[in-house]
């Protein structure tokens, strides 16, 4: 791809606001800026914002729906930054000049975040060299076995690519217990304390022995239970345990490595945009618009702004807790003396001085993520605030209605949404299901129902690389269910 | 200017074309597509062409925004079903779906193909269709708009040159009145086969919603694929009880009249239409009439025989009829037509007992490739 000049402005400009950011405390790789046209930016954002991918037609979709979305004005894309190292970041043609300048100093936070914030810190910062190994790879491996199979395939293993653990990056894990510390298995029964004299009643000896029994007995289940524990990273399992080819190993595990790569983004996008918008917006008013082009700034960033009756915009939450985190601490509207203080008045007038703020938001922005950061910095005053309600569907009307502005039950739901990134938590239960060679996964239930269609689709997926019938325990209507596939026919059984 | 991502999707375009392609009979004989047509593109919902994932379904989960308002106010429509109707629509097992846009030139293609459908040779004159404005010369004169800025430029560096007035030090060039050079264009016309298609129905009593259902899914179909052979191809619309009328697209397929049949009336009328509008030299024409086969009287049967015959034939490409079954019509007129037409190349008759038989029945009528 080849990229547009810089004009000569911009050159003046980005070590100009590097400078400033630097000054700031923002700390980040080396960052390398590009001018693309539209339809260069369309590709890129497609292409989740590297300039080369393997070959496949989801990205085409997802162009397709840019391309048009484009033309009718829905939408524009102002910024692309990737996380590596030197960052890339990718400035759209024909933006004004102070569009350029906010997208700068945008660019130079999330690079900041990038280096910084701890949920990055296991991420191939080569992933753009990487990303290109990928795409020659799995084009020699088209070549090879044919391109049509090979993309049938992709197309299998990108189906399951929400179903890895975004934990594992950041766990060590100890070595396995070896299997001779089975046979010294000895179960432990709690007793229900009791005096000597009442010990037999209350603790009886057979039922003593029946729990024993019991325990044993798990334990027993357990040792040839496969896997032993239920995991939650089922490519992983597959790559491990299915009957596959070794081509087919090596694409697997190429789709793995990128999912993984992008496990972090999607854990932290309220954070990341947030503290973004939070450093172009001082920049920019501190220390870059001047008088003539101050109402362009505001004027774009309002956009970046707005709010939506059935969604939370990132931008707009990140930024807003990130200046109300800073002013809490900065003001020392924390800690047991503020929390248990009931005087409405002296609350509202709280302000200790301690200018604590700044170094609090750099704190937050390196271990935090964004569950993490609703759970512990939203107020019941900031949901308030910023109008924040939960909505839900009803049926007799056929739309969608406020159903509250309840703290606890919009702080719930908030969390729901962000939880594993809005994805369904999904366990691999047992790789021997029946005694049959069946895979059994397990959706862990939160409240939230599974769609059918899609299980059934994604389930004859895992069917063609598992090569045996596939099953997933989980709750519809507060029932429990067993959807099952067995590349043929869907299924659907209700366990006793 | 060529990108990496282009491939990508040419292939996603081609995996949409052969999902429509593999499901085609399917949405001819559902009719889904109608519903969805808009000018040049019809949108369609094509099964299984995103990646699945377990995902939640919407639904029971709701979600949170911000702004202003009461508990109980609306925030967003649903998606059409109301109460009771229980799951949504997608949310059955087996089928998701994803709404996909293609042009109607596409979708006549992958009609065609599929359906195997011969190019239709035209007869007749070409007519005159368009005039198209092409610059093909230079001129000395013309308006400002079509200056040639470079042959003007050439002119005039080269009078300086010649005359000993251009200076390289100080290369100022400036054009004369004659320097100046226009670009000229000519009309070029384009001549071109038009066609007309005539649509019949009959909507006496015998006919049910289900036969006009059938009706206007099988003319949707004809008109997709006759529209991609012709340019300029127009569309009239005749119904008919015991007296037919010319009415416009809409009242064609709503209206509902309860008298007996005479087929006769319609193929006067479509005549009179032929006659009037469409000199055959100039004219591809195409009558498709439909029915349940129900006519007042074999006297009626034998003049509608000699009107085709006579009138109609000799003027159309070629003339259609589709017989919808009914349980009210008797049938005959389809018969009566073989009877008649036995052996005639010119005449196409169809039978379509239901919405599973129209794919058939639109390969009967277009895969002559007249």
């Amino acid at each position: 791809m080849k990229a547009l000049q810089l004009s000569d402005e911009l050159k003046v400009w980005i070590p100009r606001i590097e400078k400033i950011a630097r000054d700031y405390g923002l700390d980040f790789f080396p960052t390398i800026f590009e001018m693309v046209t539209y339809e260069q930016m369309n590709m890129l954002a497609s292409f989740e914002g590297f300039p080369v991918r393997y070959r496949h037609w989801k990205w085409g979709m997802e162009y397709e729906r840019l391309a048009k979305s484009y033309a009718y004005g829905l939408h524009k894309i102002y910024e692309l930054v990737i996380n590596t190292n030197p960052c890339y970041a990718y400035l759209l043609e024909g933006n004004s000049m102070t569009d350029h300048k906010l997208v700068v100093g945008h660019v130079y936070a999330h690079c900041d975040f990038f280096k910084n914030n701890s949920w990055y810190s296991r991420t191939n910062r080569k992933m753009l060299d990487e990303m290109a190994n990928h795409a020659a790879k799995l084009a020699r491996i088209g070549e090879r076995y044919g391109f049509e199979r090979v993309e049938k395939f992709i197309d299998r293993c990108l189906s399951i690519d929400n179903l890895i653990d975004p934990y594992l990056p950041h766990i060590v894990r100890r070595a396995q217990v070896s299997e001779e510390d089975d046979e010294d298995f000895v179960p432990e029964v709690k007793r229900i304390p009791a005096r000597s004299y009442m010990d037999r009643y209350i603790n009886p000896d057979d039922e003593i022995q029946r729990r024993k029994d019991k325990l044993v007995r798990e334990h027993e289940e357990r040792k040839n239970r496969f896997p032993v524990e239920p995991e939650r990273d089922l490519m992983l399992f597959l790559l491990e345990h299915a009957p596959l080819d070794r081509w087919q190993r090596q694409v697997l595990a190429i789709i793995r490595d990128e999912a993984y790569y992008f496990v972090p983004q999607r854990m932290t996008k309220i954070m990341n945009e947030g503290w973004a918008s939070y450093w172009h917006s001082k920049i920019m008013t501190q220390d870059v618009c001047d008088d003539t082009n101050i109402i362009d700034f505001a004027h774009v960033h309002s956009g970046t702004m707005a709010m939506s009756p059935t969604n939370i915009n990132p931008y707009k939450i990140g930024l807003e807790l990130f200046r109300d985190i800073e002013d809490r601490w900065n003001k020392g509207r924390f800690g047991l003396d503020y929390e248990r203080c009931s005087s409405m008045r002296e609350k509202a007038s709280w302000d200790k001085r301690l200018g604590l703020g700044r170094e609090k938001i750099f704190q937050v922005r390196k271990i935090y993520n964004d569950v993490m950061f609703i759970d512990e910095f939203l107020t019941p005053e900031f949901a308030e605030e910023q109008k924040f309600f939960a909505y839900g569907y009803n049926r007799k009307n056929d739309t969608w209605e406020i159903k509250t502005r309840e703290f606890h039950t919009v702080k719930k739901q908030l969390i729901n949404q962000l939880t594993n990134g809005g994805q369904p938590v999904i366990m691999v239960e047992d790789g021997n299901y029946k005694n049959r060679g069946e895979l059994l996964l397990w959706h862990k239930f939160d409240g939230q129902d599974l769609k059918p269609d899609y299980a059934s689709d994604t389930l004859r997926n895992i069917v063609a690389i598992w090569s045996r019938p596939c099953h997933i325990r989980t709750l519809i209507d507060g029932k429990s269910v067993i959807w099952s596939h067995d590349g043929e026919r869907f299924e659907e059984s209700h366990p006793a | 200017m060529t990108q990496r991502i282009d491939s990508d999707q040419r292939r996603f375009k081609d995996i949409v074309r052969g999902k429509i392609r593999d499901n085609l009979r399917r949405y001819i004989s559902q009719g889904e597509l109608i519903g969805k047509q808009g000018k040049d593109l019809v949108s369609i919902p094509v099964p299984q062409i995103d990646i699945p994932r377990f995902r939640f379904g919407q639904r029971n989960n709701g979600g949170v925004g911000q702004g202003d308002g009461e508990p109980g106010d609306p925030v967003g429509q649903g998606d059409g079903e109301g109460d009771g109707s229980g799951r949504e629509a997608g949310d059955k097992p087996g089928d998701h779906a994803l709404e996909v846009d293609i042009t109607m030139e596409d979708l006549a293609q992958i009609l065609g193909q599929e359906l195997e459908l011969p190019k239709i040779q035209p007869r007749g004159q070409e007519k005159i269709e368009s005039k198209r404005v092409k610059f093909t010369g230079i001129r000395p004169v013309g308006p400002e708009s079509l200056r040639h800025f470079r042959r003007t430029f050439r002119r005039a560096l080269r009078r300086q040159i010649s005359s000993g007035l251009y200076n390289p030090k100080n290369p100022v060039i400036i054009p004369i009145r004659e320097d100046f050079r226009y670009r000229s264009f000519k009309e070029d016309t384009k001549p071109h086969y038009n066609a007309v298609i005539i649509y019949m129905m009959d909507v006496s009593g015998s006919m049910g919603d289900e036969q006009k259902e059938i009706v206007r899914i099988e003319s949707f179909w004809i008109d997709t694929w006759l529209r991609s052979q012709y340019k300029g191809i127009e569309s009239r619309y005749i119904i008919h009880d015991a007296a037919a009328k010319e009415v416009d697209r809409e009242t064609f397929f709503r209206t509902k009249e309860s008298g007996g049949t005479m087929i006769s009336s319609a193929y006067k009328l479509c005549w009179d239409i032929i006659r009037k509008d469409y000199p055959s030299g100039e004219w591809n024409i195409y009558p498709f009439h439909f029915s349940d086969g129900d006519n007042w009287s074999a006297d009626d049967t034998m003049q509608c025989v000699k009107l085709l015959r006579e009138q109609i034939i000799p003027n159309s490409n070629v003339f259609c009829y589709g017989q919808v079954e009914s349980p009210y019509g008797s049938g005959q007129f389809i018969k009566d037509l073989r009877v008649h037409f036995r052996g005639d190349e010119d005449v196409i008759t169809s039978e379509v007992k239901n919405k599973d038989a129209i794919v058939q029945s639109i390969k009967d009528f277009l895969g002559k490739g007249r």
